[in-house]
């Protein structure tokens, strides 16, 4: 009896390497995928690339406010985007209003991702009324306009890097449930699962090791949307002045802080910042729009 | 006889809709307003009796329909049913503290149809099959390289494919897979729900080849699931027709597809392809099978049944002993 | 002799894949008459859908003919125009799929989809169009047919849509009917009376008929010809009686073997070893000899196709020996 398999591998294809070479076909979403890796290289080391500290009040010289882009400092570096009407430089604000921004965007989207999944894997599982009843909490807290929420929950704890976090957080998490369960309840009834049940395998085991995988793909999707959402989400909140404190301050903030001077020709206070943001959101977006395309089951094959 | 290792006892098994709090209150409000409530309910077994010997294949056979999918997955323990008792050796496994409970369900395994989603994509071979022996314990971590090997070589893989992934493998090879990751938990019993029905003709025979050597090896028994008559003859010792959640005729092999008596399992023969018949004319019975949902009344055949008498509308027919070890449920019996 | 209905000469169809190029349909050549049954059968990944799309044109990129010629009543189609295609599919040639949904659009009802499917080739009126649609059902044996034109494919069952599936192909009275395995999901009961009507619909109009399966039991009762594909090729063509009863090829000679019911009761089935190769990488020459008994070093030429009795062809450097006469019975290969 033979046991050769098919010869058309040559190398180990797993089905992460497929997925890579799938994702790269599109050379804008490859494109967008730099961007957003540079812009977050960029953050990270905001220290090391900035010419100046904005947060530290020492650097900064109140007489050098509202400079246009090109300035030169008093210390001898160039203003490459201007200043704002602190002083600040506004490419290192800039840079350090991206670290608020990403860290709080991927960081309340990732928070909300793992609580709102292992919800939404639990009630398809489950099933019955503990299912009934999460979702009914689901369409609950989907009824209501994020912004609203957001708002709400700030105006009780107030300001803080951290409180935005939780407000993103409880404004997301029915997302994830929603997308996870619809993608669980689909996947629950096919025969691995099944034969995972047969084989008395443990119930967490089969949710976090055969259902949950398998659900990845909208999961996926979903994630970086809801990355550039809360971002957006944050700046907005910030521009209203209910989000981070200015001690702090993200694109959002820095944006509302130039707002005042956009029909005076002090446009450099704002508009940075604003292409930043747009940057950012718009290079999320097309990576997830790829990922969409290439996790898309029905387009396999 | 040997000691029956399952028993189904009077098992029924229903489907239907759950309906929330507010579908609820609408469903007695329009009760109450006097329009007639639909029946969703699916009776996809009705009130079936079933013994499996230690060492028999037992064939069961039917169309879409008839329930033959969901009595398999009631005796692999994976589907509870909504009325009677399911017995392992002779315990009621519903009953069982949850360590015996486990042991059971591990002693009784499927195999699936499809080979395409019976697998998980996203594991390799290797944790497909070793999964179960190593969290029930059944191998050590030391010796699991060497068990693994002889798990796949006796279901007829190639043990250096152990780190690849299903899609790399045919229809034929997931099968194996499957074969191979059901026997790591060491069964006795093995549900095979119409597990070579997506197969070539050419691979069918070699996996119902492995199946018969597998049967001599291991001592396992089976119950084999298939709408496929000509497998079934092959490979069963007793055969079992079933018709819209009821068994119609029960016997051995040799019997029934010699002297069918149920004019279910008549038509049914007499319809099947046979490579050994030539240019025919096809001849079928009327009648297209009526839905689950809303079975006919008594016989569930009668609608389609050439030899229909009134009875058969008003009464369903049991399933009685018509001859030594052939039982058939049809009103055409009593008529002596 | 008749001139032939359609007659394939050496067709190639192949795909040009990021892997490679997969050469689905090889050389292939066959011919049928009106009112003639052929049987093309063959395995998954042996050429036989996509020869019945070739014949079509219905391959999508990265598929497409490279070679040969499709000769419909002296013209060939492979030169014709996507327009002058059009105007012959569904009109002098029709196709029907296994599954229906593939005919039927599941939001238009029947009688839009129908009356659309005449008004395509008949300059005809809605009412017209509307009668025939109906009559066409009616044929097909569905009861009911005006309450049913009104009706969505969804509230049929399966049968019941292929039925209808059938009806359309049907409307034009097309000389050529290609069926790609319509019966393969359905079941066997409900199979036999599709089987009845496209047997008795194409006895009545003539039509020759391109029945596409794996399934020998089902062509022995409804073929007059057979040719055998493999790989891409065909590697044997005769009448049915001729090929089943005594196959020359050892392809045709192992499936017909592996059938259950050509073997012992209890016994091993005889199985051909080995798989399916890829059709990125077959074996040079006859593309069977990695899995055959009897090949040998002269197989790694690639063998043409020889007649070794009239009305039969073959591609194999060592057949099995053809059937002297006719009328001999080999009770040997029955009893197994």
């Amino acid at each position: 009896m033979s046991t050769t398999a098919l010869p058309t591998v040559t190398r180990e294809e797993t089905p992460l390497r497929r997925f890579i070479a799938e994702f790269c076909a599109s050379r804008v979403a490859l494109a967008a995928l730099v961007v957003f890796l540079l812009i977050g290289l960029a953050a990270i080391f905001a220290a090391l690339i900035a010419p100046q500290n904005p947060y530290d009040l020492a650097q900064l010289d109140i007489m050098d406010g509202r400079l246009p882009p090109g300035s030169i400092s008093g210390a001898g570096y160039t203003y490459i985007l201007g200043t704002d009407d602190q002083g600040r430089d506004m490419f290192s604000g800039i840079l350090y209003g991206l670290r608020i921004s990403l860290g709080v965007g991927v960081g309340s989207a990732f928070i909300a991702c793992i609580f709102g999944t292992a919800l939404g894997l639990f009630a398809a599982y489950v099933g019955g009324r503990t299912d009934a009843a999460i979702m009914r909490l689901v369409d609950l807290q989907l009824s209501f306009p994020s912004i609203l929420v957001a708002l709400m929950i700030l105006a009780m704890l107030g300001k803080g890097v951290m409180n935005v976090v939780l407000a993103l957080v409880i404004v997301e998490w029915a997302y994830y449930t929603r997308t996870v369960r619809a993608s669980a309840l689909v996947e629950r009834r096919r025969e691995y699962i099944e034969a995972a049940e047969c084989l008395a395998l443990p119930r967490h085991r089969i949710i976090f090791r055969h259902l949950l995988p398998n659900c990845l793909p909208p999961l996926i999707v979903i994630a970086t949307q809801q990355i550039a959402r809360a971002i957006a989400l944050e700046a907005t909140l910030s521009f209203l002045g209910l989000g981070v404190p200015i001690t702090e301050p993200s694109l959002g903030l820095l944006i509302a802080n130039g707002y005042q001077y956009m029909l005076s020709g002090k446009y450099w206070i704002s508009f940075y910042p604003g292409i930043a943001l747009l940057v950012t959101i718009v290079a999320i977006n097309l990576v997830g729009d790829q990922l969409r395309d290439v996790l898309n089951p029905r387009l396999q094959r | 006889m040997a000691a029956p290792i399952i028993e189904l006892r009077r098992v029924s098994k229903r489907f239907g809709p759950t309906y929330d709090a507010a579908a609820r209150l609408a469903r007695s409000i329009s009760r109450h307003l006097g329009t007639a409530q639909r029946n969703e309910t699916v009776h996809a077994v009705d009130n079936v009796d079933l013994v499996v010997a230690r060492g028999e294949v037992v064939g069961l056979v039917g169309e879409s329909g008839c329930g033959k999918s969901t009595i398999g997955r009631m005796v692999a323990g994976i589907m509870p049913p909504s009325d009677g008792t399911v017995l392992f050796k002779g315990q009621d496994i519903a009953t069982l503290p949850p360590d015996r409970a486990r042991d059971a369900k591990l002693k009784v395994q499927m195999i699936f149809q499809d080979p395409y989603a019976s697998l998980n994509p996203r594991l390799r071979v290797e944790d497909i099959v070793g999964e179960a022996p190593l969290v029930h314990g059944l191998v050590s971590h030391g010796d699991f390289d060497a068990y693994l090997d002889a798990q796949l070589r006796r279901a007829g893989l190639d043990p250096s494919f152990r780190r690849r992934y299903p899609h790399q493998f045919s229809g034929g090879q997931r099968q194996r897979i499957g074969i191979a990751r059901a026997l790591a938990v060491q069964p006795e019993f093995l549900v095979c729900d119409e597990a070579v029905a997506a197969l070539d003709v050419s691979i069918q025979a070699q996996i119902l080849n492995l199946f018969m050597d597998l049967r001599r090896e291991l001592d396992l028994t089976y119950l084999f699931i298939s709408h496929d008559l000509g497998v079934v003859e092959h490979l069963s010792d007793r055969v079992l027709i079933m018709y819209l959640g009821r068994i119609v005729e029960s016997a051995r092999a040799e019997e029934v597809f010699a002297r069918p008596n149920h004019p279910y399992t008549q038509a049914l023969l007499a319809e099947v392809p046979r490579i050994d018949a030539r240019k025919r004319r096809f001849t079928a019975i009327k009648g297209e099978i009526p839905s689950p949902i809303a079975p006919p009344s008594g016989c569930h055949f009668h609608p389609r049944c050439p030899h229909a008498m009134p009875r058969c509308s008003q009464e369903a027919p049991r399933l009685r002993e018509i001859a030594p070890g052939h039982d058939s449920a049809c009103h055409l019996n009593d008529l002596a | 002799m008749t001139t032939a209905t359609l007659e394939v000469r050496d067709l190639r169809t192949h795909f040009f894949t990021r892997a490679g190029v997969v050469k689905a349909v090889d050389d292939v050549s066959f011919a049928i008459t009106r009112g003639q049954v052929m049987g093309l059968v063959g395995e998954s990944g042996s050429g036989k859908t996509v020869t019945g799309f070739s014949i079509l044109g219905l391959v999508d990129p990265p598929g497409r003919i490279v070679g040969g010629s499709i000769l419909y009543q002296g013209q060939d189609l492979t030169k014709l125009s996507e327009r002058e295609m059009r105007t012959l599919r569904g009109d002098r040639i029709a196709m029907i799929f296994q599954d229906p949904m593939m005919t039927l659009n599941p939001v238009l009802r029947i009688d839009t989809q129908m009356i659309e499917a005449v008004q395509a080739h008949a300059r005809v009126s809605h009412a017209e169009a509307r009668t025939r649609a109906r009559d066409s059902l009616g044929m097909v044996g569905i009861p009911s047919p005006e309450e049913r034109l009104a009706a969505y494919p969804h509230q049929f069952s399966g049968g019941m849509r292929q039925r209808v599936a059938i009806a359309i192909a049907l409307l034009h009275r097309p000389d050529l009917l290609i069926a790609d395995e319509p019966t393969t999901a359905l079941d066997v009961t409900i199979q036999a009376q599709i089987l009845a009507e496209v047997q008795k619909l194409a006895a009545t109009y003539g039509t020759a008929l391109i029945w596409i399966t794996h399934d020998l039991s089902v062509i022995a009762g409804l073929a007059d010809e057979i040719a055998v594909m493999y790989a891409g090729r065909v590697v044997e063509t005769g009448a049915a009686e001729t090929v089943l009863d005594r196959p020359l090829h050892p392809y045709t000679h192992g499936l017909i073997g592996s059938v259950p019911s050509r073997n012992r009761r209890g016994e091993r089935l005889r199985q051909i070893p080995g798989m399916t190769p890829s059709l990125l990488n077959l074996p040079q020459g006859c593309a069977f000899r990695t899995r055959c008994p009897r090949a040998d070093a002269s197989c790694e030429q690639e063998p043409g196709p020889s007649q070794p009795m009239p009305g039969q062809t073959v591609r194999c450097f060592h057949p099995l020996t053809p059937l002297p006469l006719a009328g001999e019975v080999d009770a040997r290969q029955r009893a197994g």
